[in-house]
């Protein structure tokens, strides 16, 4: 395992909070690392601080003690803004509920991430745009707009929007959670295909089934790490979606 | 992040919620259009005083006996006698005078036949028509000849006309009868309307001051001078020069009061601008109120815009939204909403100056300034108002943010 294919790394990381007084411990001294290429399910119940573990992974914050390095670079010692910049250009992320703009379409929703780097012209934003949005199948509905969109469609214009930056690490939080059986296993059969294509790809759930789907499992509890177990070959989750039955009504 | 993208973002939301955004809008749409209205009709006033002001003759100067004691006891103006020919004659020769007329005058009832109507005779010279801006429209005005003859003629205002000659006839080479004088009509004015006091500047019949004394008067003084300054801005000094030839001529002491009273229409027209100077003020501060209860509608709307788009800005955040750009983005959402408010506004104040211009008769005048002012404090406004509810905005933690119900 060399070190330049480490793409996030977290040493010892801690997270405390105060609520009503108390302090809880969110976090109690997680490490790992995290290769190039891998798709890892953090896996937990509520309360097992894996919700705090994206966040710190998210950079949208950060360890109250420990490390935490990012495609190499500390992230615990950077700024809220640098953060910001961080999350534009190395993060993509996917959230359960797609939170994408309402009444926009699928393109101008991919483009987002483009908008906050001035670095992107705007016709490299809008062809880059288009091609994600061709990545994650959806070529034919570019200017759809999100409330047009079936809930499968918007999680992948979703995952477009997180492809768009070309980011180190996709950062998915229970990105199946809100869709049915059916449509999940064709949002899980996406991420295997970004994963055969090369990206990494960390999914957060509470769900113990998809662990078969990832390359690598970590489970938490308690906001320490019970188990992290390697899975040298992953269910495909395409030939799970032609097992599941058809509906014919 | 550059200033055209954060612009088609702001554009993008504000285009996401029209209505609202119309709404928010109509606050300040309201507040610039009554600014720019209510001005309007506060400068249209004014100009038309000012109009009306110099149709009288806007550098007259109307000098009048006063401040008259005889053993202690105040006297009337019209029993003074301190004025007279000689005074006259002795102003005249004054270089900044540009024109001047004595006066006298004396009302009665005029006759013509079966007709009759009262009105005032006064006693002048030629002079008078410049003075007061008056114009003979048919015959000839009486000539200095007849003034030195005292001779029998008058020159006939149009009211009196309509009295005197209600058939249409035409009045000049006529002769109407004031008391048991007979008088040749020679010219009848032009008809100038009511004055701002609502006094009908058209029932005069006007006559040489020597007539009016000699023969209808009896008198050897006169009631009072009217004079002209050359221009407008030579009037104060003008009038320092009638007063120090009159002080002298009526060998009045230093440190004594005059014994004459000089007016000017400047201080009639300084009086009325003040006046409605005020209402403009008045009116101006109503049009303000309603300015800012435009810019609090943007700053309640724009808090509840943060609230309602919790998750919008947890997600902008989260895909690298610094908070600058969230800052900068709800602000110019706010500066859009009130500047194109208050172009819209422009445009409907001018409308609304223009209807009430056809519609009331009400003359107003829309002065650049006041366009300027409404839009420059609109803009000011958005800019105010926006402040809090960007800050807020950008200050949002992303974490609670994104996963905002």
């Amino acid at each position: 395992m060399s070190l330049s294919n480490e793409i996030i790394r977290v040493e010892n990381l801690r997270r405390e909070f105060t609520v009503g007084g108390e302090r809880v411990k969110a976090l109690r001294g997680v490490s790992f690392a995290i290769r190039r290429g891998e798709f890892v399910t953090i896996m937990g119940t509520s309360g097992s601080g894996k919700s705090t573990l994206l966040n710190i992974l998210g950079c949208l914050d950060t360890p109250t003690s420990g490390e935490y390095v990012l495609d190499g670079v500390a992230v615990q010692s950077m700024s809220k803004n640098s953060r910001a910049v961080t999350r534009n250009r190395k993060i993509g992320f996917v959230f359960q509920n797609y939170n994408l703009l309402p009444k926009t379409t699928a393109v101008e929703n991919v483009e987002l991430p483009l908008l906050y780097n001035s670095a992107v012209s705007a016709r490299e934003r809008r062809e880059r745009a288009i091609a994600a949005l061709k990545a994650v199948g959806l070529a034919d509905r570019l200017d759809h707009k999100s409330n047009q969109m079936s809930g499968g469609q918007q999680q992948r214009v979703a995952i477009a929007r997180a492809l768009v930056n070309d980011p180190a690490v996709i950062l998915a939080d229970e990105a199946t959670g809100n869709l049915d059986t059916r449509t999940s296993f064709g949002i899980l059969t996406l991420f295997q295909e970004l994963h055969r294509r090369g990206r990494t790809i960390i999914f957060v759930t509470h769900n113990p089934e998809l662990a078969d789907y990832s390359s690598r499992n970590i489970t938490l509890r308690d906001g320490r790490i019970v188990a992290d177990t390697t899975n040298p070959a992953p269910a495909s989750a395409r030939e799970a979606l032609d097992l599941l039955p058809t509906d014919n009504d | 992040m550059n200033i055209a993208n954060l612009l088609k973002i702001a554009l993008k939301a504000l285009a996401n919620n029209k209505l609202r955004c119309f709404l928010t809008m109509l606050g300040i749409i309201i507040g610039v259009a009554s600014v720019i209205t209510m001005l309007a009709i506060g400068q249209g006033s004014k100009n038309s005083i000012r109009e009306q002001i110099s149709e009288m003759g806007s550098n007259m100067i109307m000098i009048h006996p006063g401040n008259m004691q005889r053993g202690g006891v105040r006297q009337s103006a019209d029993d003074m006698q301190t004025l007279t020919v000689a005074d006259y004659e002795a102003l005249r020769t004054l270089d900044d005078v540009a024109a001047i007329s004595p006066s006298v005058n004396s009302g009665g009832q005029f006759v013509n036949g079966n007709n009759n109507y009262p009105s005032t005779i006064y006693g002048i010279t030629p002079d008078y028509l410049d003075i007061r801006k008056l114009r003979v429209k048919d015959g000839a005005m009486f000539s200095d000849h007849d003034i030195h003859t005292a001779a029998k003629v008058c020159v006939l205002g149009k009211t009196v006309v309509d009295n005197l000659f209600p058939g249409g006839e035409d009045p000049v080479g006529r002769v109407v009868r004031f008391g048991r004088i007979p008088l040749t009509v020679v010219g009848v004015l032009e008809p100038k309307g009511t004055n701002s006091m609502g006094m009908d500047q058209d029932d005069v019949v006007l006559a040489p001051y020597t007539t009016v004394m000699k023969r209808i008067l009896a008198i050897d003084y006169i009631q009072g001078i009217f004079a002209s300054a050359a221009d407008e801005n030579t009037t104060d000094r003008t009038i320092e020069a009638v007063s120090d030839v009159l002080r002298t001529r009526h060998r009045i002491k230093d440190g004594a009061d005059d014994d004459f009273d000089i007016r000017s229409q400047q201080e009639l027209s300084e009086m009325m601008n003040s006046t409605s100077d005020m209402m403009t003020v008045l009116l101006a501060c109503i049009a303000g109120i309603s300015l800012l209860v435009g810019g609090i509608g943007i700053m309640n709307i724009m808090y509840v815009s943060v609230t309602e788009r919790t998750r919008e800005i947890g997600l902008r955040m989260s895909i690298g939204a610094r908070g600058a750009d969230i800052l900068a983005q709800f602000l110019i959402e706010a500066v859009i909403i009130s500047v194109s408010g208050g172009i819209i506004g422009i445009v409907t104040g001018v409308v609304a100056t223009v209807l009430v211009n056809v519609v009331a008769h009400w003359p107003v005048y829309i002065r650049l300034y006041s366009v300027v002012l409404s839009f420059a404090v609109c803009t000011a406004t958005g800019v105010f108002f926006g402040w809090y509810p960007a800050r807020k905005a950008a200050g949002l933690d992303p974490i609670e943010a994104i996963r905002y119900e």
